[in-house]
């Protein structure tokens, strides 16, 4: 409300502060109303979803689990420099924790976590921890690392004590390293991990991999679709509609029940096949990339279709006309006044399918083999499985960035309010 | 599409390769829906074509099975709360969004969407690890929070939508005439903006019944819903009475895409009048 000087209604507002004020109030009160309905919501998805989202991705980059079992460890050991052996005094102190730890079982964790860093850690801890009290309770000083090797010969080795040192946290890039197949070496450079462990740079490629090809094929087949719905005079067109929507409402997990009973060994597919004699042993159709694609396109289709349609659909049939009248060839008319136009709607299905397969995990792990499982299937397996939660958030953020660069691409080019349903 | 009478001979197979082409893609998308409907009447334990006999005992098999009904009640519940839960709060978000322009708009869609956004599976694994800390994995509580969250961005964007041609003056009106906010709701604005309503309160439902990974992290052997019981059996055997189960559930679909596409026929209708 910026009125110029001379004009009447500002000469009115100065001489009724009063009304200008009441004004104010009024848009103020609709402002903190609009607040008010919105809050609830807010407050709502702030705790079912940000928080939990937020608390485990701080998983990926915490280091507790050595510094909670043995804190004082950790205290001494902050005095040595990682060059070596650590001073006796602090191995002193390490021995007597370990005593404590294994008496009140709580060395549990700890020794998951510092196997993560040099396996054998843990049957070589476990072992040690049952000997601590007679054999390293109250050692002198210059006898402590000979009593230790004496249990294990491998505390002869500094790598053993150097990731203690390593595992103190409270904040570390290792589970960050590890998801990207990469850890650090007694000098705190960054090296590969032992190929036997390095799998997650491939998952990653092979995710990126499949969301392209994916994307690309359905592409391919929904542009035909999406430029005859939009060609067809709309009673027809509205009747295919329908034929793209049902196959959208209908659940992932029945589509994909679908494929496994048309694609299987004992399948729809091979059966027909072989009483054609179109083959003779059953194709291998399932558990696979071909099964992949054929039900993650399957899936993802609608997705690429409607919004390619529905700019389409607002193309003038008469610019195509003009261009071949023009002289233009068809083909050249479609490519050079047609396809252009209906860019947005192709970028906006080309993104959105792209986006959602980065996420997929129920069919690959149902259709798939195992070198077809993408990052989710992992997190997944070390949420549940390996328990190795650090690893698994830190996956977790490796796919939310890639996600997020995308859909920020996204709502640039299309902008997330246009997200339209049904 | 029809073809010119002075079409070249080019432009003819061109036109009948397309026609092919488009018939081939509407098979595969298709064909998978209505191939395994049949099968869940086959009278023998077999996914193949022709059927020896048909028989309802997939059929009796789900509705005598104490899993399948325990997975059907809580597919239930939780449908139904969760959708209350998301469509309450989703309206009243879409109505304060569309009320007034503030700083951190944008930001606050952001968060808003962003349930559809984020990877089902860091979704779950956060819920299941933030949950079990406040008590609440392997409920349905749990399950109806996690559900009700990745069903409201749908709410606020299908009420948004119909609130595009809102016309405030009624709400104005409303009020001049001495009714109260919560009269002039109830009578005034709930019934213009309940097509937008109704079809998110849909989509946040089949959010709810379709939704498999949020399950299968929250969800104890008591909470399974039924496609987290689909997940099992998918995954030990794969057993006919799946089939019959998603014959069901491919004919419910039919049933809440009909019902979404009256009401959308039925806003235009009503948008069609106004303007």
């Amino acid at each position: 409300m910026t009125a110029t000087a001379d004009s009447p209604e500002s000469a009115f507002l100065a001489g009724n502060n009063t009304l200008k004020s009441r004004l104010r109030r009024a848009e103020r009160m609709r402002k903190v109303w609009a607040l008010a309905l919105i809050a609830p919501m807010f407050v709502f998805l702030m705790v079912s979803f940000v928080i939990p989202i937020a608390s485990l991705l701080k998983l990926s980059v915490e280091d507790l689990e050595v510094s909670e079992a043995l804190p004082l460890t950790v205290e001494a050991f902050k005095a040595w420099d990682g060059e070596g052996f650590p001073p006796p005094e602090a191995m002193q102190v390490f021995a007597q924790e370990l005593v404590v730890a294994e008496e009140n079982k709580t060395l549990g964790s700890a020794t998951r976590r510092l196997n993560y860093s040099l396996s054998g850690f843990k049957s070589m801890l476990k072992k040690t921890g049952r000997k601590a009290e007679d054999d390293l309770a109250g050692v002198p000083a210059d006898q402590i690392l000979d009593a230790f090797i004496a249990i294990d010969k491998d505390w002869g080795d500094p790598a053993y004590w150097r990731a203690i040192k390593d595992a103190v946290g409270p904040l570390s890039d290792f589970y960050a390293l590890w998801a990207l197949d990469r850890q650090r070496d007694a000098d705190g450079d960054i090296v590969m991990r032992p190929s036997t462990q390095s799998i997650y740079v491939d998952v990653l490629l092979r995710t990126l991999e499949i969301s392209v090809a994916v994307t690309l094929i359905c592409f391919v087949l929904g542009l035909p679709i999406a430029y005859l719905l939009a060609t067809l005079p709309t009673s027809r067109s509205n009747l295919l509609l329908i034929l793209v929507l049902l196959p959208f409402w209908t659940s992932l997990l029945v589509r994909t029940t679908a494929w496994i009973v048309l694609l299987q060994n004992e399948g729809l597919i091979n059966d027909t096949g072989i009483w054609l004699g179109l083959w003779n042993e059953p194709l291998e159709l399932i558990r696979n990339r071909f099964g992949v694609y054929v039900a993650m396109v399957h899936i993802l289709l609608p997705f690429m279709i409607l919004p390619i349609f529905s700019v389409m659909k607002g193309i003038n049939p008469w610019h195509m006309r003009a261009a071949e009248s023009l002289g233009a060839h068809r083909w050249k008319a479609f490519l050079k006044v047609y396809l252009p136009q209906c860019l947005p709607g192709i970028g906006a299905g080309t993104l959105l399918v792209f986006i959602l397969s980065l996420g997929y995990y129920i069919t690959p792990a149902l259709v798939g083999g195992p070198q077809d499982q993408m990052i989710s299937f992992w997190i997944v397996e070390n949420m549940s499985s390996t328990l190795n939660w650090g690893l698994a958030a830190a996956l977790s953020m490796i796919l939310l960035l890639l996600t997020l660069v995308f859909f920020f691409i996204y709502n640039r080019f299309v902008g997330f309010d246009k997200l339209r349903l049904g | 599409m029809a073809l010119p009478i002075y079409a070249s001979p080019v432009q003819r197979v061109w036109h009948y390769f397309f026609i092919v082409l488009c018939t081939a893609i509407f098979l595969y998308l298709l064909v998978p829906i209505f191939v395994i409907m049949p099968l869940s009447f086959n009278s023998e334990p077999y996914f193949s074509y022709p059927m020896e006999g048909y028989s309802l005992r997939w059929y009796e098999e789900f509705f005598t099975s104490d899993q399948w009904l325990l997975g059907l009640k809580n597919s239930i519940i939780v449908g139904i709360f969760a959708t209350l839960v998301a469509t309450t709060l989703g309206t009243l978000a879409a109505l304060g969004l569309n009320r007034a322009d503030f700083r951190g708009k944008t930001a606050m869609m952001a968060i808003l969407i962003s349930p559809i956004i984020i990877p089902i599976v860091i979704t779950a694994a956060g819920m299941f690890y933030f949950y079990a800390s406040i008590g609440l994995s392997s409920t349905l509580t749990g399950l109806v929070l996690a559900h009700a969250a990745l069903g409201v961005p749908f709410v606020v964007i299908t009420v948004s939508a119909t609130l595009v041609g809102f016309d405030h003056n009624l709400v104005r009106a409303g009020a001049s005439l001495g009714a109260n906010p919560f009269r002039v709701f109830f009578k005034v604005t709930l019934p213009m903006i309940l097509p937008g309503v109704v079809s998110g309160a849909l989509f946040a439902f089949i959010t709810s019944w379709d939704e498999l990974v949020v399950a299968i992290f929250l969800a104890g052997a008591e909470e399974h819903t039924l496609p987290r019981r689909m997940w099992s059996g998918i995954r030990e055997l794969l057993s006919p009475t799946i089939t019959a189960v998603a014959t069901m559930l491919i004919l419910f679909s039919i049933l809440l895409m009909v019902t979404m596409e009256l009401l959308r026929r039925r806003t235009e209708r009503l948008r069609g009048i106004r303007n």
